[in-house]
């Protein structure tokens, strides 16, 4: 290194004879070609390094890119969904016995007069969802004058037919290979091409529970789910957190007990989240008996998880307060914990917001815990209250991708996207807040 | 019911004890307020504590004893050959008195006696709810009216409140301490109770993970084997591809941010690596499972390699691209604490940009890095999502990261979900490995959180 650097400094030297005291030309020549040569190799060495820096970072950028790029790619299509032009019947004696699948079959045959054997019917009445009678049920059950009259209604097609209309189906496979009959895809066609069958905005997605079909399936359990959980972790972690924080930064004394407490808040934020699932299991559902699958205990166990990242943040805003806010407020008469409440606090709320949105954020998108909870029981109903079984969007999203049907994929996808989109509110909400209330002392 | 009204009582006669307190307060000493020795909502906070505190804390031991007292008192009363028995026959006893009375199917015809009980304890809940209500109502105005009695001008309000609210502040950071005893003791006991069945030799130096139980005694290939080797062996594989991945890419990333890239770069790289740090573990292995292992498989196959669907590699670039930002965002810290002056010295010495950072920056901030990789190690380990998704549940021995292996947390992950009994050594095989992972990656951050503390002294 040492001799390094000294023939640089004469190599770096342009023409060695316009300055005094410098060394004979001839022999500065034959150094200085030596020297130029490790110099370019020096600086090559130097431009590799910058290269390979640039390179990992793009790769990093290009991981991002082609994550989201991936997903957006898979999931965009599921906010619409394939719908089917009927023009049905109400008879008011199968109306009044909640007989709905027939009026519907009945309206789709009539479409295709020159289908007459029963497989080819059976075909037909594939093409419909199975969820199609209900949405016909609630849509009688909200205006019962449409009994006994004709009218044109689009009901959800089945979800092989979806993903036939946005193309997902190779139609150059051969029938055995695709996994959608030849039969189907003619029926579906005709559809298309008379235009009885085309694709809607998804409500279905936001609005319905879980469900085998997945064009009945939706993230609206989900979301809720996962509103009642985040709830309770909020309710739970933020006071705690916060109040520790105030302890250890403003009041512990410095001893082995509160570096204890330090050590293993520090810890607890680096355990993994799987243990906490299991600290669940056997506490809150083995030993205290607590419902399984609820969002209370998912966010009992969230709350947990948390606790250290929201601990280690609110410590961080507090420390920030320049201690002279403190000597003012105590030296005109206030109490510690009046001068902590009435003049720290305030100031290192910001911050401490910061961190607790962050926490929120990792705790929505948490799901191995919640596994170990219970939390992936395949729940159809939304729920109601923090004891009622309930499922949240990453466990969620976790149980769709398990589904064969090429339509969750889809699903799964979306569902993917409103996670991130919510994360992304959150975690910008905590950047602006961050930038807006950022102060230098 | 009972419980909410409870608590909006509470909450409403706390909200009049603070008014009458405050008015009391000023009342006292004839509105010349500062002849009082606290400020008067510090009386109103006195009288509202007095009213509210002693009746949560019974509220609180109530509620947590209660479901335990009555179901005894109702299993004391059932004949002797129910509640006689091993220990799985009398917890199933329970378990149905408890579901009857929440009104869940148990899906078969349950005992009539066991129905019996099961209203009793209905019964016993309800009445001991009331009771409580009654009880902590009574309890709130008697502390209403006493804390009341107390207020007057001597009254040292402030201090009384004050040494409430510390206490609360102390029990507050004692949480985080609870939370590590109730892991420790909740995993230990767990794992205590399977090594009574499974010996701790044979599970950690056994070569055989088959954790299906035999139901029969005559059933073929469920002979339940829990060497758990193939297990950290399946950890150690993702875990070493996750970090040849994160690694070189974040520390470079770390460099190349904090040493070469402008103001302008910085502040979009930033951000958009710690939006892959706030992706959930669950997007990646999606990722991991349905594009990057069907992308790893045709370039197996295009090379004419054996590749299994579900490859180690996949699960494991995946995991590395995860843990990237967690690197670098924590190398980026180390680089920035190493003080310019020695960046300074080194360009002095005609040293250029990247000498100076491979031969001053970097082994200056070594051991910050070192810490940092032990902690994503430590991550990597504790991951969960993207193996469960992504690598399969086979238990192989291999070195070879184009088959599919399985991870200690996908283990204890698959064993729990769904349902199963409580007291087979197949459930209870988790909590040992909950234990091992946990002690493994409890030494890892101990050791990185020294190794951090210690280093981050030397510039202050």
């Amino acid at each position: 290194m040492t001799d390094l650097v000294e023939q640089d400094a004469a190599a770096v030297t342009p023409s060695p004879a316009s300055f005094p005291g410098s060394h004979g030309p001839a022999k500065s020549r034959v150094r200085s070609e030596a020297f130029a040569r490790r110099l370019r190799a020096r600086h090559a060495a130097e431009r590799r390094f910058r290269l390979a820096g640039a390179a990992a970072v793009a790769l990093a950028a290009l991981m991002l890119v082609v994550l989201l790029g991936s997903i957006v790619a898979k999931g965009s299509t599921a906010f619409w969904e394939a719908r089917i032009r009927l023009e049905v019947t109400l008879d008011p004696a199968e109306v009044a016995e909640r007989n709905y699948a027939p009026i519907l079959r009945r309206a789709l045959h009539a479409q295709f007069p020159q289908v007459t054997d029963r497989a080819g019917k059976r075909v037909l009445n594939d093409l419909l969802s199975s969820g199609a009678p209900y949405e016909l049920e609630a849509m009688v059950a909200k205006n019962p004058a449409l009994v006994g009259t004709t009218l044109t209604v689009w009901v959800r097609a089945d979800d092989e037919i979806d993903q036939l209309v946005k193309g997902r189906y190779r139609r150059d496979l051969p029938e055995s290979e695709r996994g959608l009959s030849d039969a189907k895809i003619a029926a579906a066609d005709a559809l298309l091409a008379s235009g009885a069958l085309a694709q809607g905005f998804n409500t279905t997605l936001f609005t319905a529970g879980d469900s085998r079909e997945p064009e009945q399936a939706g993230i609206g359990g989900a979301i809720v789910g996962s509103l009642l959980t985040l709830l309770v972790t909020m309710a739970l972690s933020v006071p705690v957190g916060i109040s520790a924080a105030v302890y250890l930064e403003e009041f512990a004394p410095k001893n082995r007990w509160t570096d204890l407490i330090e050590v293993n808040i520090n810890n607890l934020a680096a355990v993994p989240s799987i243990i906490f699932g299991l600290l669940g299991l056997a506490v809150f559902l083995g030993f205290f008996g607590m419902p399984r699958s609820a969002p209370l205990v998912g966010g009992l166990v969230m709350a947990l998880m948390t606790l250290p990242v929201i601990i280690i943040s609110a410590r961080v805003a507090l420390k920030a307060v320049p201690p002279s806010i403190r000597e003012a407020a105590l030296g005109i008469g206030a109490s510690p914990l009046q001068t902590v409440l009435h003049h720290v606090l305030p100031l290192a709320m910001p911050g401490i917001l910061t961190g607790t949105i962050i926490g929120m954020a990792r705790a929505l998108g948490e799901t191995a815990p919640l596994l170990m909870i219970g939390m992936v029981a395949f729940i159809v109903d939304v729920p109601h209250g923090l004891t009622d079984s309930a499922t949240v969007l990453p466990v969620q999203i976790y149980m769709w991708a398990d589904s064969p049907e090429r339509a969750f994929t889809e699903r799964t996808s979306a569902a993917i996207l409103i996670l991130l989109g919510i994360l992304i509110l959150l975690n910008g909400t905590a950047v602006i807040l961050r930038k807006i209330f950022e102060r230098r002392w | 019911m009972q419980l909410t009204l409870l608590a909006l009582i509470l909450a409403l006669l706390a909200v009049i004890g603070f008014m009458t307190g405050r008015s009391r307060a000023a009342a006292s000493v004839g509105g010349r307020v500062a002849e009082l020795h606290s400020v008067p909502s510090y009386h109103g906070v006195y009288v509202a504590l007095w009213a509210g505190l002693p009746a949560l804390l019974l509220f609180v031991a109530w509620t947590a004893s209660e479901g335990w007292l009555v179901l005894q008192l109702v299993l004391s009363s059932l004949p002797e050959r129910l509640t006689t028995g091993d220990g799985q026959s009398v917890a199933l006893l329970k378990a149905d008195i408890l579901n009857i009375a929440r009104g869940i199917a148990t899906g078969r015809e349950p005992d009539p006696l066991v129905q019996d009980a099961a209203r009793r304890y209905a019964e016993l809940r309800d009445l001991a709810d009331w009771s409580l209500l009654a009880v902590g109502a009574s309890l709130a105005v008697a502390g209403l009216g006493w804390g009341r009695h107390r207020i007057g001008p001597d009254l040292r309000a402030r201090p009384a409140v004050e040494r409430v609210v510390r206490v609360a502040l102390v029990i507050c950071s004692m949480v985080a301490i609870l939370t590590t005893v109730g892991i420790v003791l909740s995993l230990l006991f767990e794992a205590l109770r399977f090594f009574t069945v499974v010996s701790p030799l044979d599970f950690l130096f056994g070569t055989h993970w088959s954790p299906q139980m035999a139901m029969r005694a005559d059933q073929v290939g469920s002979s339940g084997s829990f060497g758990a080797i193939p297990l950290f062996a399946g950890t150690l594989l993702i875990t070493v591809i996750a970090m040849l991945v994160a690694v070189p890419v974040g520390l470079m990333a770390a460099i190349y941010m904090s040493e070469y890239a402008g103001r302008g770069v910085r502040t979009w790289l930033k951000p958009a690596l710690e939006i892959l740090a706030g992706i959930p573990t669950v997007v990646y292995g999606f990722f991991a499972a349905l594009t990057m292992a069907p992308f790893v498989r045709s370039v197996g196959e295009a090379l004419r390699l054996d590749v299994s669907s579900e490859s180690a590699l996949a699960a494991g670039i995946v995991m590395g691209v995860m843990i990237i930002p967690f690197v670098s965002s924590l190398s980026d810290d180390v680089i920035n604490a190493v003080p310019q002056s020695l960046r300074d010295g080194s360009y002095g010495l005609g040293a250029t940009k990247s000498e100076t950072i491979k031969q001053v920056v970097l082994p200056a901030a070594l051991p910050g890095i070192v810490a940092a990789v032990m902690l994503a190690v430590s991550r990597a380990i504790g991951e969960t999502m993207i193996v469960t998704m992504a690598s399969g549940l086979t238990a192989n021995m291999t070195a070879n990261p184009l088959q599919a292996v399985t991870t200690v947390t996908t283990q204890i992950a698959t064993l729990l979900v769904g349902d199963q009994e409580f007291d087979s050594p197949k459930t209870l095989s988790a909590f040992g490995l909950g234990l091992v992972l946990f002690l493994v990656t409890l030494c890892l951050n101990m050791v990185a959180l020294r190794v951090v503390r210690t280093y981050r002294e030397k510039y202050d």
